[in-house]
């Protein structure tokens, strides 16, 4: 309560509200009292700081109010922000994002095209030479006999394919039922596909899978003349073989299938790819898509293509290539139980008797 | 010379609080510094901060008294409100290209960091004042800051009578004293 008096005298004391006699009597108070007079000192700034307070916050309050009155009659235009005023406001905000997500594209797309061009095999290199035959002249001769095959089956009321052949390569199987690989460059134009054996029977194909990338196609052949094989004699090697081991294929350059022998060059193929490797073999247009043997009868790679400047400088898809492409063929329901044979039944034996039982899983590919 | 006693009154006015020349003051200036705010980055929100920000700043210049104006009024809110944009940019850790002047400017630099000081101080009594809850806030907002009477006030907050209503303002005085003082020493001390 004492409290109370002595701050109601003070603040009297501060806005002048005491009669002279009064406030005479509290500055001598004040003089003798420094209690008394430091409350007094205090008590002023703090009015003063609160007097202070009070305006600056009717200013604000004022400004408010004139804002909104202006706004209101329209001498300010601060309520929306109209046509080309909000461009440039949005502008002004986001150009910095704007340059920054420009250049992070940018870099983006110059990273993923470096990338690619990196990781894309070069197969369409100009220096190397797809083995594709392109039979002109076997074309004009199937032209005749089909001729003459029509001819004849007019007479015998039978239908038969007729097959303009426009390219040839070799392929092989890879499971007993039908099941081949060869190289997508060899049926990627085609619209029907057909495979030949070593005895000239002739089959129709589809395709499975093609990867045009890495140059590899799976089809099948789907003709009822078709029989499967019990077994394939030879196997899939799943790692790298080793520079020097000597090699061979097969293949169908010409008509009749053809065996080449040769050696493994290096482990990488083409620009240093590593999904395939590089072989020295005497290879001819006709043999791309032939498998290439170990010589324990397991195929290490499928052929490719070879270089035009270099002779004898062969390109194979590394067999492990096979196993990937054949897991991603596996997803879809219809392949789930197609299983490469990892054990060959040809290991010991010499390379005549391994060609003879090699040569039936190896098939001319034509194409139209 | 028409021109200048013009503007002397208009600040007159404004150091006086007159809504009249608040509002020429405000009238005559506000797009430019929008337009100044929305160059840069800023919105209509942050212009009118900034605007009103300035405008506290000049009028605080011109209550202190020491004011002299060397400028037209035009140029002063203009530089004032171009600085307070500029560190607002930095605190908001943007980069920004130098602001371009659209106006001749006059430093202001001093200026914008007294009113940064005092803003600070008000604050901190917004603060104290707050933190005292009802009925104290109101009761000496009333009487100090609007200045109400003190028969007003025990009537309008249903004190028996204004002796009660005094009794009470006292005892919230004396919390704000020690709030306020504390946080003085402190903004003191660490200033």
């Amino acid at each position: 309560m004492d409290d109370i008096k002595i701050l109601d005298t003070v603040e009297r004391y501060i806005r002048g509200e005491m009669s002279p006699d009064e406030r005479l009597y509290f500055e001598q108070l004040r003089k003798t009292n420094p209690e008394i007079d430091q409350l007094v000192v205090e008590h002023t700034l703090l009015l003063q700081q609160m007097n202070r307070f009070g305006e600056w916050k009717k200013f604000k309050h004022a400004l408010q109010e004139t804002h909104i009155d202006l706004t209101q009659q329209g001498k300010i235009h601060s309520d929306k922000l109209r046509g080309g005023a909000k461009v440039v406001y949005l502008w002004n905000k986001y150009k910095r994002v704007t340059a920054i997500a420009a250049s992070i594209a940018g870099v983006t797309a110059i990273g993923i095209s470096v990338l690619v061009n990196s990781l894309t095999p070069h197969t369409k290199d100009p220096k190397v030479q797809e083995l594709v035959h392109t039979v002109t002249v076997l074309q004009q001769n199937q032209k005749a006999l089909d001729n003459k095959i029509n001819y004849v089956d007019k007479k015998n009321q039978q239908p038969v394919i007729s097959t303009p052949v426009r390219f040839n390569g070799t392929g092989f199987l890879l499971d007993p039922k039908g099941l081949m690989i060869t190289n997508a460059h060899v049926v990627k134009n085609s619209r029907n596909i057909f495979v030949q054996n070593n005895k000239g029977d002739q089959f129709k194909a589809f395709v499975v899978k093609l990867d045009v990338a890495r140059d590899v196609a799976i089809i099948k052949i789907d003709d009822d003349s078709f029989k499967s094989f019990s077994s394939l004699p030879y196997s899939f090697k799943k790692s790298t073989s080793d520079i020097a081991e000597p090699i061979f294929t097969l293949g169908y350059p010409r008509d009749e299938v053809v065996y080449g022998e040769g050696y493994l060059s290096a482990k990488t193929g083409y620009n240093g790819d590593t999904l395939s490797c590089q072989i020295s073999i005497a290879a001819n247009p006709g043999n791309s898509g032939g498998p290439i043997f170990d010589r324990n009868g397991e195929v290490i790679g499928i052929l490719s293509a070879k270089e035009t400047e270099a002779e004898g400088t062969v390109f194979a898809v590394q067999s492990k290539y096979i196993y990937q492409v054949l897991d991603e063929l596996k997803k879809s329901s219809l392949y789930q139980n197609v299983r490469l044979s990892s054990r060959s039944s040809l290991s010991g034996l010499d390379k005549v008797q391994q060609v003879k039982k090699i040569q039936d899983f190896v098939f001319m590919v034509k194409g139209d | 010379m028409k021109a200048e006693s013009n503007e002397k009154a208009l600040l007159q006015g404004l150091a006086r609080s007159e809504r009249k020349a608040i509002e020429i003051i405000y009238r005559e200036n506000y797009n430019m510094v929008q337009s100044l705010i929305i160059n840069n980055s800023g919105s209509t929100d942050d212009a009118k901060d900034i605007f009103q920000e300035a405008m506290i700043v000049l009028y605080e210049k011109v209550r202190s008294g020491s004011f002299e104006l060397n400028c037209l009024i035009k140029t002063y809110v203009y530089s004032v409100s171009r600085r307070l944009w500029l560190k607002r940019l930095q605190q908001m850790n943007r980069y920004t290209p130098a602001v371009e002047n659209l106006q001749d400017t006059v430093p202001v630099e001093e200026d914008v960091e007294e009113n940064e000081r005092i803003n600070s101080e008000f604050q901190a009594m917004e603060r104290a004042i707050s933190s005292l809850g009802e009925p104290c806030k109101s009761l000496l907002e009333a009487y100090y800051l609007e200045k109400k009477s003190m028969q007003e006030i025990a009537s309008f907050f249903g004190y028996t009578n204004a002796e009660n209503a005094k009794n009470q303002k006292y005892k919230c005085l004396v919390r704000l004293k020690k709030i306020f003082f504390a946080q003085y020493k402190n903004g003191n001390g660490n200033g």
